[in-house]
């Protein structure tokens, strides 16, 4: 039943908040979207609290048909691998609520409803386990993600729109074409069923070339990447915590679920080139970040390259890297909602992304600066925030399979403290060059609380890793051992 | 004939009566005259049939809904079928027929088409698809297809002083017959081939070894030829954006609406019904034409700026979608299908033009995308609706367009047309594009036309009923997709 409210529950308030139309009576919008966000975040905790780590399977289960001519189930379970994704969607929306409070004086009610639903709706995607189900929850999730860019985006919004849904339905249509093809050949659309089918090497190839286009497009792993750039720039701060945050845990999170378990021999075979496009994203748009003159385009390309080292530790196929994998995916969830947050901090008084039109922050802004420095630490991976956790898993697993690999992607390190502390110099430190910088004021308190909960949590998770190893382990485990059994 | 025969056609003898009665009464109205500035002015002859009309369209409505489950029987020495298959189908279109006259209510007494000539040709047209629908021999099907034809010929050229809709009537008056004299050459051929114009005749003899191959074949070609006309399928697709561009959109959704049903099922007729073991012959047709249709239709549709011909093209692509399911010979699963892809086909159809419609008025034609502008400040709520008729048509979930597209995908997948099913998702891609323009007209621009849309509350409720069908169909599709499959299954085996 939790899953099913955590599902349902935000999509039903995003329709009530929807039906509320017009701009006229913004506040209650407001916190009627508060009060469905932090409900839904408060039911989703007992997955966590709840969570019998001994169990390495399925918990939460629920499993109805939903179209017998198919054999469609509506199928809900989490495991190890996804909980902790479930609740993190749930927390990201409080946030973003939050970050859109005044910001937004447009269409409030449609702003917090898209926000409410796409909630509802990927957490859909975390637990189904139903092939159908997972992919109509994997589609459905760019519509108002769509519209959230469409609508409340930059001055090139329509491009980036158009971008952002054309690639992933690229993508995503081909998989559909392989979850009919699975459900063909096992007669049912369940996707543990289809982790235990035998499938021969040439079916389990294209399968998994299949599925791939689609994560890979999400996640997204280079070359496939130019859209996200552009939907995170011109996306408003909410669209851009939430792409960064969570979206792109969908990508990665399908090759757990579909890729590695029902196509594993596929996997063990492409495994070198999936690693060689992950050290590429790693290590180029590492540099490419770097030359970066707009924040939110220098945090997109920071993210994409944090991404590759999510798709690197999942396919050196060690316990280390797969953990890592998942650890780095859940800290980048908060590291990069805060960094755009705290971009749009400056947005909102500046109204430019320029880093050249920055400059001084921290004589202005000092309260800011300290998180903003904080959240830069983090992105670039320092000891005893949740950043440094996920990249040293996976770089141990990296060495642990190949040294070389490993050096290289050891290299991310220096490459992510290069752009991030360097923007952050250019940014926060040095003279006020800009005379609209003087005249900034401070943090108010709503932004306070956003970036003081999000910086304990990346500090908690940092110093503390235990209750998410704890969760994750067993799962990982488990996956290991279904990817070491050959299916041929 | 006996009397149950009758008892059988009740519903069709219900509809001939409705419109003879219209035809007699209504000139002994006697009328208000017309007055231009009374925008709420309706002449009294047609309001009543109006109303005589919606009325018996619900009760036919319900008269084939009850009668969905019965067994298939032929009557009239076989020239005629009921089975549940027909039941459904006459059902869907006696209700987008009703649909489509309450969208278009206002926008008729606007453009001075109100009038009771128009509404018994309507019902005329209707019943002409009754007798589509319901054809078990060629003879049958082909007088429904004229009955069907004569009347939205007229109905396309009937606007008073409109020369793009007499042109478009012309039009498709001249390559309506043109494509009618293929199909009953065709029709003569596989006669002369089978010596029978009976559709289970003609599957009974097309078993056996005896039948002239190569004039049957023939036949074959000329009568795919005939229903890739009407269907609209390219390369025979010339008319159909003229047509739908040039017609009155009420007209336009009748063309594009209803008839899409019986259109399927004549072809389901004579395809599965009569020819279904000469495959090997029409199926490499039938892959030509739906990979031409999908890539015309989606292909052109991108450079349309007129949103009727923009969703003509679309309609083009559709029905080749639609015909994918027809290449898995033998296959119910696959029939049903195509037969739910295009009951829902026809349901989103109806509200993208109802939406036309509505937000028309006196002097104002809505019909490029540019009109749309900004339609979320203007109405949020038509703006949803028609958001979710757009995602519906690109087949993105959670709505039903995305369930139609993935049965016919699956049937495709099944018989191991893979190939052809990655064309078919990658021409949806394409088609994704311009069904997203539209989406960001209404809601990423800003409106140029700030006036509130107003009045028409039955239509915009009827509206949003139909937009929140298409949603809630895509989310619960089991009680649908199991009909569709029932209905097949009946009549396949009767």
């Amino acid at each position: 039943m939790i899953l099913s409210l955590a599902i349902w529950m935000p999509i039903v308030f995003g329709l009530i908040i929807l039906g509320s139309g017009s701009d006229t009576n913004k506040s209650y919008v407001r916190w009627m979207s508060l009060f469905a966000a932090v409900l839904s975040f408060v039911i989703t905790l007992p997955l966590v609290t709840d969570f019998d780590t001994a169990n390495a399977g399925l918990q939460f289960v629920e499993n109805v048909p939903w179209v017998q001519r198919y054999d469609l189930a509506y199928f809900l379970g989490v495991d190890g691998i996804s909980v902790w994704f479930v609740v993190l969607t749930s927390f990201i929306t409080v946030i973003v609520v939050l970050a859109g409070w005044e910001v937004i004086q447009d269409r409030v009610s449609q702003y917090m409803a898209a926000f409410l639903i796409l909630s509802g709706l990927m957490i859909g995607v975390f637990s189904a386990l139903d092939g159908l189900l997972f992919y109509v929850f994997f589609e459905a999730t760019l519509i108002p993600m769509y519209i959230i860019i469409g609508v409340w985006g930059g001055k090139n919004r329509i491009y980036a729109a158009f971008k952002f849904f054309l690639y992933t339905l690229l993508g995503s249509l081909l998989t559909l074409i392989a979850i009919l093809y699975l459900y063909n050949a096992t007669d049912t659309f369940n996707i543990l069923e289809w982790h235990n089918a035998p499938l021969n090497f040439k079916e389990q190839f294209f399968i998994f070339l299949a599925f791939f286009v689609a994560f890979a497009v999400k996640v997204p792993m280079w070359p496939v990447h130019t859209w996200l750039p552009d939907a995170h720039v011109e996306a408003p701060t909410g669209g851009s915590i939430v792409l960064a945050a969570i979206m792109l845990k969908l990508g990665a999170y399908g090759f757990l679920r579909f890729s590695l378990p029902i196509a594993p021999d596929a996997s063990l075979y492409l495994g070198p080139f999936i690693i060689t496009l992950s050290l590429i994203a790693v290590i180029y748009v590492g540099l490419v970040a770097l030359v970066q003159k707009d924040m939110k385009k220098l945090v997109a390309y920071s993210s994409i390259a944090h991404m590759g080292f999510v798709t690197l530790g999942f396919f050196i196929f060690n316990q280390m890297g797969i953990e890592g994998g998942i650890i780095q995916m859940i800290s980048h969830g908060f590291i990069s909602g805060a960094m755009f947050f705290s971009i749009g901090v400056l947005y909102d008084r500046m109204h430019t992304r320029q880093i050249a039109d920055y400059g001084g922050v921290v004589n202005a802004m000092p309260r800011f600066a300290v998180f903003a420095v904080l959240f830069a630490m983090a992105n670039c991976g320092l000891p005893a925030t949740s950043g440094f956790i996920g990249e040293f898993m996976v770089i141990l697993g990296a060495i642990d399979y190949d040294f070389t690999i490993g050096i290289l992607s050891a290299t991310a390190l220096i490459l992510g403290a290069a752009y991030s502390l360097w923007m952050t110099k250019r940014v926060f430190f040095g003279k006020i060059e800009n005379d609209h910088v003087a005249e900034l004021t401070d943090i108010n308190s709503r932004e306070f609380l956003i970036l003081g909960i999000l910086a304990l949590l990346t500090i908690g998770m940092g110093v503390y890793p235990k209750p998410f190893t704890d969760i994750i382990h067993p799962a990982a485990v488990e996956l290991l051992k279904h990817v070491a059994m050959s299916k041929i | 004939m006996q009397a149950i025969d009758l008892l059988q056609i009740l519903p069709e003898l219900i509809l001939l009566l409705v419109i003879c009665f219209i035809l007699l009464v209504t000139p002994f109205f006697s009328e208000k005259e017309s007055n231009d500035d009374d925008i709420f002015f309706t002449p009294k002859a047609a309001g009543f049939a109006y109303q005589v009309t919606i009325l018996t369209l619900l009760v036919i409505a319900v008269m084939f809904a009850s009668r969905a489950g019965d067994l298939p029987i032929r009557i009239m020495n076989g020239l005629y079928i009921i089975d549940p298959f027909s039941n459904v189908l006459k059902c869907v279109s006696s209700i987008a027929v009703m649909v489509t006259l309450i969208y278009s209510k206002q926008y008729l007494i606007d453009r001075q088409l109100f009038r009771t000539d128009y509404i018994s040709l309507v019902l005329l047209a209707l019943l002409g698809q009754f007798v589509m629908i319901s054809g078990a021999n060629m003879l049958t099907l082909y007088l429904g297809l004229e009955l069907l034809a004569l009347s939205t010929y007229t109905l396309t050229a009937m606007r008073p002083n409109y020369q793009r809709g007499i042109e478009a009537g012309m039009k498709y008056f001249i390559l309506g017959a043109l494509s009618s004299g293929f199909l009953l050459y065709g029709m003569s051929m596989i006669y002369g081939a089978t010596g029978s114009l009976d559709l289970d005749d003609i599957l009974r003899t097309t078993s056996n070894d005896a039948v002239m191959r190569l004039v049957l074949s023939f036949g074959l070609v000329f009568l795919l030829a005939g229903l890739a006309f009407k269907l609209g399928t390219a390369p025979f697709h010339m008319w159909v954006p003229d047509v739908y561009h040039g017609a009155p959109t009420s007209v336009t959704l009748l063309i594009g609406g209803a008839p899409k049903i019986a259109a399927f099922a004549i072809t389901f007729r004579l395809l599965v019904g009569g020819l279904q073991l000469v495959d090997v012959d029409w199926q490499p047709i039938l892959i030509f034409l739906a990979v031409c249709s999908l890539l015309v239709g989606n292909l052109t549709a991108i450079a349309q700026t007129n949103i009727k011909r923009m969703l003509a093209y679309s309609t083009i692509s559709h029905m080749g979608f639609m015909l994918l399911g027809f290449l898995c010979v033998y296959d119910e699963l696959a029939y049903s299908a195509s037969f739910f892809y295009a009951v829902t086909y026809v349901l989103s159809t109806l509200g993208t033009f109802g939406l036309l419609m509505i937000l028309s008025n006196k002097g104002f034609e809505c019909e490029t995308i540019e009109d749309l502008k900004g339609l979320n400040r203007r109405s949020p709520l038509l703006a949803f609706i028609m958001l979710l008729l757009m995602f519906s048509l690109a087949g993105i979930p959670p709505t039903v367009g995305f369930v139609a597209k993935l049965s016919v995908l699956d049937a495709l997948v099944d018989a191991g047309y893979l190939g052809l099913a990655i064309f078919a998702v990658m021409a949806s891609l394409v088609g994704a594009f311009y069904y997203l323009r539209v989406v960001k007209t209404m809601y990423f621009e800003e409106p140029t036309d700030t006036t509130e849309i107003s009045g028409q509350g039955f239509a915009k409720g009827v509206l949003t009923i139909n937009g929140l069908f298409i949603l809630l169909a895509g989310i619960f599709p089991a009680y649908l997709t199991t009909l569709c499959l029932h209905a097949m299954r009946t009549s396949l085996q009767g």
